[in-house]
């Protein structure tokens, strides 16, 4: 059987890399997917957890995670979309007019 | 047996899921880390199996696979940004950061774990359709104690809609 | 008559506030009535009180005027309350009579200045203060007047401002009383650590316990020098003498006196030679019970007192301006005063502040008069035989010259005379010191001779010296370069000089020794004052004693045994002839001395005054000078204070460039920090 520290483990795992992605891609897409990598991870943890102790909530969770994910992949997307236009570039490290 | 077939079937499929995450950080056109992610999300998926969570396991290939990483291709298809211009990259010492960072939480994830007492999936009990994880459970869950979360998920994917609709149109729309 | 004490007090101040609020309208005439007969009422009523209690004060009866509690905290009081006894009666009596005089004096002497009303609201001040210190019955209240006459001489000290060396004088007047100050304060802070008190008097009637009764309690500290740190009754005497050497301006501190002479005559004349620099011989026998339990301080005391004497009279030979000679004369008598004390005989020493009172103020005034006869010239080698100009003046200055060198029959002959008697028969000294003692005040009285002789020899005997003048042509040396020649004084300048001059040659009279011939005359001062200052012949009492007396008499006084040595009618009789043949042997050698001409040129050693001026200005003045402004300006408070303040202010600002480049406006690094805060926080739930 399967010990509940692995999963863990795994998820700790692709969380760190989903952050480290993060902030070392400058591609806003490729940040993106990063991010969804994270969320992922996560999701990994409450299925787990909710298998190992019998609770629905934490599928549930996952269930609204999910949906937001896609609703927050689609505005996202249509920011990108509309920075690009602006620009023509991708790089996130061009878009720094906010600074002090 | 059935144990250790079980722990090999867990170490493959990590070992998938991670070394496809890792492709997206090392590949350097988009498309080929949205590739990998999809990759990522589904050995995800056998997993959420091993975990008795089929209906979430079904949901995350439907849904994430199959919709929102289409979407992400979709997007990436149309801003395909030909390298013409020489990257831009500023406080370069950020990517020297990247590895304490991860090093650090890669030991926190130590010291947590230790504590962490020895669980195995519990033994099933009563009805097989309505065990946890079945859609019959989640179905019913999601429409009697966690209705309201559902209802404002519903709305907030009417923000979504909206909101992407406005935000991407072109001026003069 | 209510409150007599509190109206000779007052009538000063008044005098003082109405002149300095509306004096500057006034014409000369009301200023100089309105001051002096504030003076003048405050003289008449200190005859009124003395009269009214004389036979009650030689039994030592205290007659008190209680005012008000001043602060009344804890287990610290301070009223503001007098107290007249034999001691404070004496000093009243003269002070106030003295001080009328030189008011009067003054008159004359400020003619024509413009701060005239400026001047006598300070000198109405001045006398407010000083018969504040001598009335008051309890340490602060006496320290305020002391304060006050200080302040008092700062101001008239420095009365010509627009002259700078008049301010530096006052200045350093007033620094180097502070430092003085600064001893006594600490000495009467100790003094209620030890005894709880700081009045001077049992009043059980206002429930409160005197110090001077401690005092007596105690037992006497020993003859040991470390008896002067161990914090008892030698520390405290001590510590009030260090006040008393800079108010009356003894070895160390007695550097400002030669410079006070740059306020105006009758300044000197009241302040620096009648009134406040015997302020300190005051205090110290004021306090004679606490001094005679601590036989070491009282060492301190006589020694002080003749090293000044002798070294003040030597300086005092030497110097050309006639009011510095009486200014190191006034440091030489006082440490005369201080030298009786020291071993014993405070009477003897109160007894020479009242005749030196007399023949000081005197010769100053005189100076006075032959200074605004000379049109405002003090050096004494423009001045000479001056003799058939100013007859009265010069009159009233031999009456002076006589009595200050000791000569017999006047004042200060029977004064001096006591002092050095009892310094040699002085017990209680270690070896032979009491001997020593005399033998320096015996050297101090031929030189003071010496020295009062070259000042009149110069001043009114032969022909006058005048510095060539270019301009003129050739005359004889006595032809005069002045704007006419020098004349007598007006009246109101010359009455006070005969008045005076009377009282150099009558008052010593009052206090005749007994041993002496005249030993018909009862020595009445010595007995007047015999119950209010205490005797170190006294035997140990553990517990006050109580003599015979009537039940109205207040039940305490400070008379307990005293045992007398024997009177030795042979040796007194012996000194005060060795005492005459040193008077007539130094005005016989200063008059053959300074007669001739050319005239004498004293060593510059002594002409410069030791240099004691210039080594305190290096090791003192300069060190304190250059520290204050390469430490204390340039580095602490540019540095330091300035640069915490402006620091900052830099520091906010340097935060603030600092923290800048976290609003870098990437993504990427705001994800940075939000990363390392996750972290940050996940590290604090596992180490939970």
């Amino acid at each position: 059987m399967v010990p509940l520290s692995w999963y863990l483990a795994l998820s700790a795992l692709l969380f760190t890399i989903g952050a480290v992605g993060v902030f070392i891609k400058r591609n806003a897409i490729t940040i993106f997917l990063c991010i969804e990598l994270m969320l992922n991870a996560v999701n990994l943890t409450f299925v787990a957890l909710s298998g190992f102790f019998g609770d629905v909530g934490g599928q549930l969770f996952v269930f609204i995670v999910m949906t937001v994910a896609a609703a927050e992949a689609a505005v996202g997307l249509a920011i990108i979309i509309s920075i690009f236009r602006n620009r023509e570039s991708l790089n996130v490290d061009e878009v720094d007019a906010m600074k002090l | 047996m059935t144990g250790e077939l079980e722990k090999i079937l867990f170490i493959v499929v990590a070992a998938i899921a991670v070394a496809s995450a890792l492709n997206i950080l090392i590949q350097r056109n988009p498309l080929y880390s949205a590739l990998s992610l999809i990759v990522t999300l589904l050995s995800l998926s056998v997993l959420y199996l091993t975990l008795r969570a089929q209906f979430i396991a079904a949901i995350q290939i439907v849904v994430y696979a199959g919709a929102i990483m289409v979407l992400f291709v979709f997007a990436i298809m149309l801003l395909n940004v030909p390298k013409t211009q020489p990257e831009v990259e500023k406080q370069k010492g950020l990517r020297l950061l990247a590895i304490p960072f991860a090093g650090v939480l890669i030991a926190e994830m130590f010291f947590v774990l230790r504590q962490i007492r020895p669980l195995t999936l519990p033994v099933l009990s009563g009805d097989p359709d309505q065990v946890v994880g079945t859609t019959w459970s989640i179905g019913t869950a999601l429409f009697s104690d966690y209705l309201l979360p559902f209802e404002v998920t519903s709305v907030l994917i009417l923000m979504a809609v909206v909101g992407a609709m406005v935000l991407a149109r072109r001026e003069g729309d | 008559m209510k409150y007599p004490l509190a109206i000779i007090i007052l009538a000063p101040l008044i005098g003082a506030a109405i002149l300095g609020l509306f004096g500057k309208r006034m014409s000369e005439r009301v200023i100089g009535w309105i001051a002096c007969s504030t003076v003048a009422v405050s003289s008449i009523l200190a005859f009124y009180s003395f009269f009214n209690h004389a036979s009650a004060l030689e039994h030592g009866d205290k007659h008190y005027e209680y005012l008000f509690t001043w602060i009344n905290v804890g287990s610290f009081r301070a009223d503001a309350s007098l107290v007249l006894d034999s001691l404070s009666a004496i000093y009243i009596l003269f002070v106030t009579f003295v001080g009328f005089w030189i008011h009067v004096f003054a008159t004359g002497y400020m003619r024509g200045d413009k701060g005239y009303w400026r001047f006598f609201a300070y000198m109405n001040l001045f006398m407010f203060s000083m018969l504040t210190l001598v009335l008051a019955d309890n340490f602060l209240l006496m320290f305020v007047g002391w304060e006050g006459v200080g302040l008092c001489s700062y101001l008239l000290i420095g009365y010509y401002f627009q002259k700078d060396f008049a301010n530096d004088a006052a200045k350093k007047a007033f620094i180097v009383n502070r430092i003085g100050d600064f001893g006594f304060a600490l000495g009467v802070m100790l003094l209620f650590t030890k005894a709880g008190t700081i009045f001077f008097f049992d009043d059980p009637g206002r429930g409160v316990h005197g110090a001077f009764d401690w005092a007596m309690a105690q037992t006497t500290d020993p003859l040991a020098l470390s008896a002067i740190f161990a914090g008892g009754i030698t520390t405290i005497a001590v510590l009030l003498f260090v006040g008393a050497i800079g108010k009356s301006a003894q070895l160390p501190l007695y550097v400002w006196l030669p410079d006070a002479m740059a306020g105006p005559t009758p300044v000197s004349a009241l302040i620096h030679a009648a009134t406040m620099v015997t302020a300190g011989v005051y205090m110290v026998s004021r306090a004679s019970s606490i001094y005679v339990h601590a036989p070491t301080a009282m060492f301190i005391v006589a020694i002080v007192g003749a090293a000044t004497a002798l070294f003040a009279a030597t300086i005092g030979l030497a110097q050309w301006d006639i009011k510095k000679v009486l200014a190191y004369s006034t440091i030489s008598q006082l440490g005369y005063m201080f030298l009786a004390c020291g071993v014993g005989a405070f009477g003897a020493g109160i007894f020479h502040v009242f005749t030196h009172a007399f023949f000081k103020a005197l010769l100053f005034l005189g100076s006075g008069s032959v200074i605004v006869g000379m049109h405002h010239e003090q050096d004494m080698r423009k001045m000479g035989g001056l003799k058939k100009y100013m007859p009265l003046t010069f009159a009233t200055m031999l009456v002076g010259w006589l009595a200050i060198s000791g000569v017999p029959l006047l004042s200060g002959f029977f004064s001096k005379d006591e002092i050095l008697y009892r310094s040699f028969v002085a017990e209680g000294l270690p070896d032979s010191w009491a001997k020593i003692l005399w033998f320096v005040g015996a050297i101090t009285a031929l030189v003071t001779a010496v020295y009062m002789t070259r000042l009149m020899v110069l001043t009114f005997w032969g022909e006058r010296f005048t510095a060539p003048e270019p301009a003129l042509e050739a005359h004889s040396t006595s032809g005069e370069h002045h704007a006419g020649p020098p004349h007598e004084s007006p009246r109101s300048m010359v009455l006070p000089l005969i008045v005076l001059a009377a009282g150099a040659v009558f008052a010593g009279y009052l206090g005749v020794p007994e041993g002496l011939p005249g030993g018909a005359l009862p020595n009445y001062f010595e007995r007047l004052l015999k119950p209010s200052i205490a005797s170190p012949h006294m035997k140990e009492a553990k517990e006050p004693v109580r003599e015979h007396r009537e039940p109205s008499v207040p039940e305490f006084s400070l008379m307990p045994e005293i045992v007398e040595p024997p009177a030795n009618h042979s040796l007194e009789l012996t000194l005060t002839g060795v005492s005459i043949t040193i008077a007539l042997a130094g005005i016989a050698i200063g008059w053959v001395w300074f007669n001739r001409k050319p005239l004498w040129e004293p060593p510059r050693l002594l002409e410069e005054k030791y240099y004691v001026d210039e080594v305190y200005d290096a090791a003192i003045v300069q060190p304190i000078k250059q520290g204050s402004i390469n430490v204390l300006w340039k580095f602490i408070d540019v540095h330091v204070i300035d640069g915490a303040v402006n620091g900052a202010g830099h520091l906010a600002s340097l935060l603030g460039t600092g923290l800048r480049y976290l609003q870098s406006g990437l993504a990427r690094s705001y994800v940075a920090v939000l990363v390392f805060g996750a972290l940050l926080l996940i590290a604090y739930f596992v180490i939970r």
